[in-house]
């Protein structure tokens, strides 16, 4: 045997640094090589809190304003959704996040981004806030609607402007429609804002006829309206679930249950047949369930629901769904049973949901073995960038790597 | 195969971990009540470096002789390896994952020798 001398190091003594957390992802997607193709992660985050000291300038209502700033943007207030993510120290980068070193050029939520998408291989991100996701439980209407146009304000200026590899869709204050349809017509065509978002932990139904002028907007200017899960421990049917894991497991895949079905049964994909929706952040095993139970409902009482023409899951197969946190234990030919049940080959999207604890690797689309090279490329990237109508692009890391293969971008 | 040095057994104390990187081979090596274990540093999960996170007891739900739920511990005997990307435990003991022995990290022999630790890779 050979005595070699090898690179030894501490785990304890090392500083928090993405690319490191992530050298492994890198491997993958050179392994893969991910430059031959573009990535667009449709669901990844920010945490907009730490900016909170920026975006209390863009509130609007100067006595909100104060509220903002000294509650340092704590958008959730009494019905907060709880729970702890990081599984008490076991995901590190939720601790040691605050300490990382960011490129000093750029605002440091790109230049953290950007790490995360060179290391994964992504060359597009859409970026969602954190806290915000549960700002639809806001009792008080108006904070809903000044934080989220402050919020909205923000981003554009600070973020999407400054980076074309950053896009997002806008969250949409639905509590208060007008306001909602004010924040299509104040933003939409603003640079990198490639649709409008609906957080789904709400309680007020999306039927609700003060929504119609915000679908036509929606739908008049080609852009796709997005529904992002979350859960609500406070929510009373999650309120008896006494671990994380059961109100996480339930709760970001009811939420998007509850509205789908709402959004099917009262027509509004005939009613708006050019309205493009994406359901995000939900997995994937509830399409299938959904799917047939709609269906078997349907063709008993399709008195209850008249507007439509097709079965539930016709329309559903017709939209968009991100695939994240995709359900990969022991059930691939569930799995690849429920890719059939979605076209996933045009209707399926890549999103990593990073930097959360249940995020997804590009691998986890790229290493299915029932999907050839062309429907891998398309839940990667192509879906999206095809409903995006973005142009193709390929980051810089990676067209260097193109370039050392001697390959041409 | 060949024979990694890691480093001085005295410079590892109980709760120490070190990452051995040979070529593209990481490995684990950790000390547990004097002993010396070692892991391929690889999640069987998405590929995330199980080695780098953190060790904690296996936690462990408390019951009265009458099933009622106590409350819960960790068993400090049966410390878990988490990897930092997801969450996913293995036994530090086995390499074994812990809801599921049928999924483990890969083991490295440990081979101490004048003093020093060595892992076979």
């Amino acid at each position: 045997m050979n005595v070699m001398s090898p690179i030894v190091s501490d785990p304890a003594r090392e500083t928090f640094d993405t690319r490191s957390l992530l050298a492994h992802a890198q491997q993958q997607a050179e392994d893969r090589k991910y430059e031959d193709f573009m990535i667009i992660d449709v669901d990844a985050h920010h945490y907009e809190t730490d900016s909170y000291r920026d975006i209390w300038e863009y509130i609007e209502d100067p006595v909100m304003r104060d509220q903002f700033k000294y509650t340092k943007g704590a958008t959730m207030m009494q019905r907060s959704t709880g729970g702890y993510q990081e599984m008490a120290g076991r995901i590190t980068r939720y601790a040691h996040r605050r300490t990382e070193q960011a490129p000093g050029a750029v605002h440091r939520d790109i230049g953290l981004t950007r790490k995360w998408m060179d290391s994964m291989g992504v060359d597009v991100a859409c970026i969602f806030p954190t806290p915000m996701l549960g700002l639809g439980l806001n009792p008080v209407v108006e904070v809903e609607v000044q934080y989220a146009r402050a919020y909205n304000k923000w981003l554009t200026e600070k973020i999407l402007a400054q980076d074309s590899r950053l896009v997002s869709m806008l969250y949409l204050p639905m509590n208060d429609p007008v306001a909602a349809l004010k924040m299509v017509e104040d933003f939409a065509g603003k640079k990198g804002v490639c649709g409008f978002l609906i957080t789904t932990v709400r309680y007020k139904g999306l039927y609700d006829n003060a929504y119609m002028k915000l679908y036509r907007a929606l739908e008049e200017r080609g852009l796709p309206l997005a529904f992002h899960a979350a859960t609500n421990w406070g929510d009373q049917s999650m309120h008896i679930t006494n671990r994380f894991i059961a109100t996480h497991a339930l709760g970001f895949s009811w939420f998007n249950i509850v509205h789908m079905t709402n959004w099917v049964v009262n027509g509004i994909p005939e009613r708006f047949p050019g309205l493009k929706s994406i359901w995000i952040e939900s997995g994937l095993a509830w399409i299938p369930f959904l799917m047939q139970r709609l269906d078997n409902e349907y063709m008993m009482r399709s008195s209850e629901a008249p507007t439509l023409k097709r079965l539930p899951s016709d329309y559903m197969r017709e939209m968009f769904y991100t695939t994240q946190p995709m359900e990969m234990v022991n059930n691939q030919s569930m799995l690849q049973e429920t890719f059939k049940m979605i076209n996933a080959e045009t209707q399926l999207l890549y999103s990593s949901d990073y930097p959360h604890w249940d995020m997804d690797l590009p691998s986890t689309i790229y290493d299915l073995p029932f999907l050839n090279l062309q429907q891998k490329k398309n839940i990667l990237g192509e879906n999206a960038r095809k409903l995006f109508k973005l142009d193709t692009f390929i980051s810089e890391e990676k067209r260097a790597r193109l370039a050392a293969r001697g390959v041409r971008a | 195969m060949a024979e990694i040095f890691v480093c001085p057994e005295s410079e590892m104390k109980d709760g120490d971990i070190r990452i051995v990187r040979q070529g593209r081979t990481e490995v684990g090596v950790y000390r547990h009540k004097g002993a010396f274990y070692a892991y391929r540093n690889h999640c069987v999960h998405q590929g995330g470096p199980a080695c780098e996170g953190v060790v904690k007891g296996k936690v462990v739900d408390l019951f009265g002789e009458d099933k009622t739920f106590l409350g819960q511990t960790y068993d400090h005997d049966d410390p878990h390896i988490v990897c930092p990307w997801h969450g996913w435990e293995y036994k530090l003991l086995t390499g074994e994952c812990a809801p599921d022995p049928r999924i483990r990290l890969k083991k490295h022999e440990i081979v101490k020798r004048d003093g020093g630790v060595f892992v076979l890779i």
